[in-house]
């Protein structure tokens, strides 16, 4: 049985790594230069703060999760872990929400604040930071269920059965 | 009955183990006072942004020799990300007071938190508020800083008493944040299991 756990938690987190370096990848190749009117426009994830925090978050998150692999499972650091998956989880959901917010901006703009959409001059931009947006959620729920699962495994609240 | 015969009474039953000395530990908190400092935290931060709004008039053309003037009003309805800002607040505190009126007594004693469906719920609410307090950051971030290369300028220099309040009321949603992530550790500790592993 433990022997089970320990393969569905290896499995889980390989596969958790893998998407949180997709995502930061994605995010980080996104680049596009157009010019509008003789001016030269160009967008790239680091003019904007909160795309520069999603990509540190994701790259932390998936070095992390290739780290916490090799942490013996039963063990005083494994009770750790749990609450450092806990931590991860709540950074990744900010880097999400921030991301987020930024996007909506970026798409529909803000007339109250004088601010244009965007995406209409850099729509393979726009696309490309969607693309990245999408495969950090779905990190995030990766991560969702590692958290899920280490807490039925380390400490099960609900069925006392370990 | 031996007592009153003069025995002395057994020695000291075996001690508790480490983890429950934890537990007493942490029972000794209060968790009445996390409960009601986030309650109080989320309500504020609600409170203060449902009710943040500036305008200032500005003159737009001169005419003749008459001023034209124009005010310019800024809500926080203006910004999506504080839209669901205060949404998620107000949920947080609604169910904040919600707990604390529900099982007053048992939060008196301290028993709240071995429940697992308010270990649960603790969890969703404050996932919930993590998410609304990160969109309403980076959108004050943009509000104070601007975004040169997509062509946004800064509001805050305009409407600067509106950014400070946003400011503290983005403060006190953090705090509670921090505090739903405190009852949340005690119900991870108040409901691990006990016997030996």
């Amino acid at each position: 049985m433990a022997k089970v756990h320990r393969l569905i938690s290896v499995v889980l987190r390989l596969a958790a790594a893998a998407a949180a370096a997709a995502a930061a990848i994605i995010m980080v190749t996104s680049h596009e230069a157009t010019s509008l009117f003789g001016l030269e426009l160009e967008a790239k994830y680091s003019h904007i703060p909160s795309f520069i925090f999603f990509v540190v978050a994701y790259a932390v998150a998936c070095a992390y999760s290739l780290l916490v692999i090799f942490v013996p499972p039963g063990s005083a650091a494994s009770r750790l872990v749990v609450m450092t998956d806990v931590l991860m989880g709540m950074v990744l959901t900010g880097a999400v929400a921030a991301t987020g917010a930024i996007a909506e901006v970026g798409r529909n703009g803000n007339s109250h604040a004088g601010w244009l959409p965007i995406c209409e001059q850099v729509h393979d931009y726009c696309n490309h930071v969607m693309g990245a947006f999408i495969a950090g959620f779905v990190a995030l729920i990766l991560y969702f269920l590692i958290i899920m699962y280490s807490l039925h495994v380390v400490a099960d609240p609900m069925c006392p059965c370990h | 009955m031996d007592l009153e015969h003069g025995k002395k009474p057994s020695a000291q039953p075996s001690e508790p183990c480490a983890a429950q000395q934890v537990e007493k530990k942490l029972v000794g908190l209060r968790p009445i006072l996390l409960r009601a400092s986030a309650l109080s935290a989320t309500t504020v931060a609600a409170v203060v942004m449902g009710l943040n709004r500036q305008s200032y008039t500005a003159v737009v053309a001169i005419v003749g020799t008459r001023n034209l003037t124009q005010t310019f009003t800024t809500k926080f309805k203006d910004m999506p990300a504080f839209v669901y800002f205060v949404i998620a607040n107000a949920i947080a505190s609604l169910y904040n007071l919600a707990v604390v009126l529900v099982m007053r007594r048992r939060l008196v004693q301290g028993r709240v938190q071995h429940l697992v469906l308010v270990h649960m719920t603790d969890m969703v609410i404050m996932v919930l508020l993590a998410t609304g307090a990160a969109a309403a950051a980076s959108m004050a971030e943009l509000g104070k800083n601007g975004n040169l290369h997509a062509h946004w300028n800064p509001v805050c220099n305009k409407f600067g008493s509106f950014c400070t309040r946003g400011g503290v009321s983005l403060v006190s949603s953090f705090l509670g944040v921090a505090l739903m992530l405190a009852l949340n550790l005690l119900s991870a500790a108040a409901n691990a299991p006990r016997a030996g592993r």
